[in-house]
């Protein structure tokens, strides 16, 4: 019990450690996610063939490689300046992009060609196409799919523990150096943390997903 | 069977008016080959009804027009100019050209009102307030300015074709395409989109009409074409087509038809 209170300060900090990190790779995923799928479902061949690519490339990397790219292979390369924190955001939002893509190209598929074809004889380009008349149509088949890729980017976070990053991986594995605490209770109350963030991940999307379907 | 019958229109207009023209056009799905060497010109204010059994290429040739199909060989042009490729050009020149689907092909998330709006303020950057008004007016124009703030889902077949014609003029269109617009229609819904169309025959508008609707092709067409296996076989006033048809493939189809 004591080694939350004895500890908190810690604790809160890896909390937001890794609030902090989920949430700006969130964003991150979801965008580049996004403008990946675009590319993959465009009549350009050059940003289809680079949509592949990426997915390909990112989507079979297994993320401790990833992260060992980007926080050391980037800064050899000569990205300097960028501390441990956002290149973190880097790898873990560029690695879920990935598996973000196929979600909403899936959700994509999910659109009756029809409207697509409607909205190109009305005159609009294929960008205008896909932000007005495809994707919000999309999204709401994207939205499980995605939901749960979110909550998945959260555990993966604890991997930025080995980078330098602190976030609840950090503070389990520092307090598990401290001799004297029970090792269970603190898997506990690390546990516990990243329930809270699942949890309001699943609530969130749930309440999209309710917000979404009266829109119709 | 691959006899063409050509017949001079009294009613079309000279030539050198030619909104759409067509010239040497194949294309194949695979194996088919689906439009065959096809010839077509149509002028400025005419209504040219397409007709012919399924899988005569007759839809595809309508879809070809604003190169929803691309063709493989020959050329066509709009208004004297050539289609251009996937593009901005080509966008600009779908606006021109308004297309009514078999089935309706309303944006499912937008209500009524925005269905008719959204070309308007997305293509020609008209203000909102301005195309909103515009498409009021359409959707009365339409018989369904009652519907405005609607859901397409929440309206009968007949009323979402209605809006995807206003949807479609709300373009100002050079020309309207229509594939097979009534197909998926309910039998009682079928006159409410036929009478709209026939008003707008009247008007002069310059209609490309896919149809199965005898009655409409009768009473509104200028021209009749009748398609079969990719090729235009006759072409005629849809008087002369109907009561003296004068190849076998279109004597066949019309007696299958007509004699229900």
């Amino acid at each position: 019990m004591n080694v939350l209170v004895d500890n908190f300060a810690m604790f809160r900090e890896g909390f937001v450690g890794t609030v902090r990190l989920t949430a700006l790779a969130s964003l991150l995923a979801l965008v580049l996610g996004t403008i990946i799928a675009g590319f993959r479902v465009s009549p350009v061949p050059a940003l289809r063939v680079f949509g592949v690519t990426w997915v390909t490339l990112l989507r079979n990397t297994p993320l401790v490689l990833l992260f060992f790219v980007v926080t050391l292979g980037l800064p050899a390369l000569g990205l300097r300046g960028w501390d441990e924190d956002w290149l973190a955001i880097l790898a873990l939002g560029c690695y879920t992009s990935a598996f973000i893509c196929e979600a909403v190209r899936s959700g994509i598929n999910t659109v009756p060609v029809g409207q697509a074809e409607a909205a190109r004889s009305v005159g609009m380009t294929f960008t205008q196409t896909l932000g007005q008349i495809v994707l919000p149509q999309a999204v709401r088949t994207a939205i499980p799919p995605v939901g749960s890729l979110l909550i998945a980017l959260t555990k993966n976070s604890a991997i930025a523990s080995g980078f330098n990053v602190t976030e609840l991986g950090s503070v389990q594995k520092t307090l598990n150096m401290d001799a004297g605490y029970n090792i269970y209770v603190i898997f506990f109350w690390i546990a516990l943390c990243y329930l809270i963030i699942t949890f309001t991940i699943s609530g969130l999307f749930r309440l999209l997903e309710n917000r979404l379907a009266v829109a119709r | 069977m691959t006899e063409v019958v050509v017949t001079k229109d009294k009613d079309s207009a000279p030539a050198a008016d030619a909104l759409v023209v067509l010239e040497n056009v194949n294309k194949h799905f695979g194996p088919l080959h689906v439009l065959q060497d096809i010839d077509l010109t149509i002028a400025r204010g005419e209504v040219v009804v397409v007709i012919g059994p399924s899988g005569s290429g007759k839809s595809t040739l309508c879809r070809t027009i604003n190169r929803l199909e691309t063709i493989d060989s020959g050329v066509i042009r709009i208004d004297g100019k050539p289609l251009p490729a996937e593009g901005r050009d080509l966008a600009r020149l779908r606006a021109e050209v308004g297309m009514v689907f078999q089935s309706f092909n309303l944006f499912a998330h937008k209500t009524v009102l925005q269905n008719v709006a959204l070309g308007q303020v997305k293509v020609r950057k008209v203000p909102r307030r301005e195309a909103e008004e515009k498409a009021r007016q359409l959707l009365d124009r339409v018989g369904v300015g009652n519907q405005a703030d609607k859901y397409p889902a929440q309206l009968s077949g007949g009323q979402q074709q209605r809006v995807a014609i206003a949807r479609a003029l709300a373009m100002d269109p050079k020309v309207m395409l229509f594939d097979e617009p009534t197909s998926a229609l309910d039998p009682e819904m079928i006159n409410e989109v036929l009478e709209v169309m026939q008003q707008l025959a009247r008007d002069g508008m310059t209609m490309v009409v896919v149809t199965h609707e005898m009655g409409f092709a009768r009473s509104a067409a200028n021209r009749v074409l009748f398609m079969a296996d990719g090729r235009i076989v006759e072409q005629a006033t849809p008087e002369q087509f109907f009561t003296a048809p004068k190849s076998d493939r279109a004597k066949d189809f019309l007696s299958k038809i007509l004699h229900h």
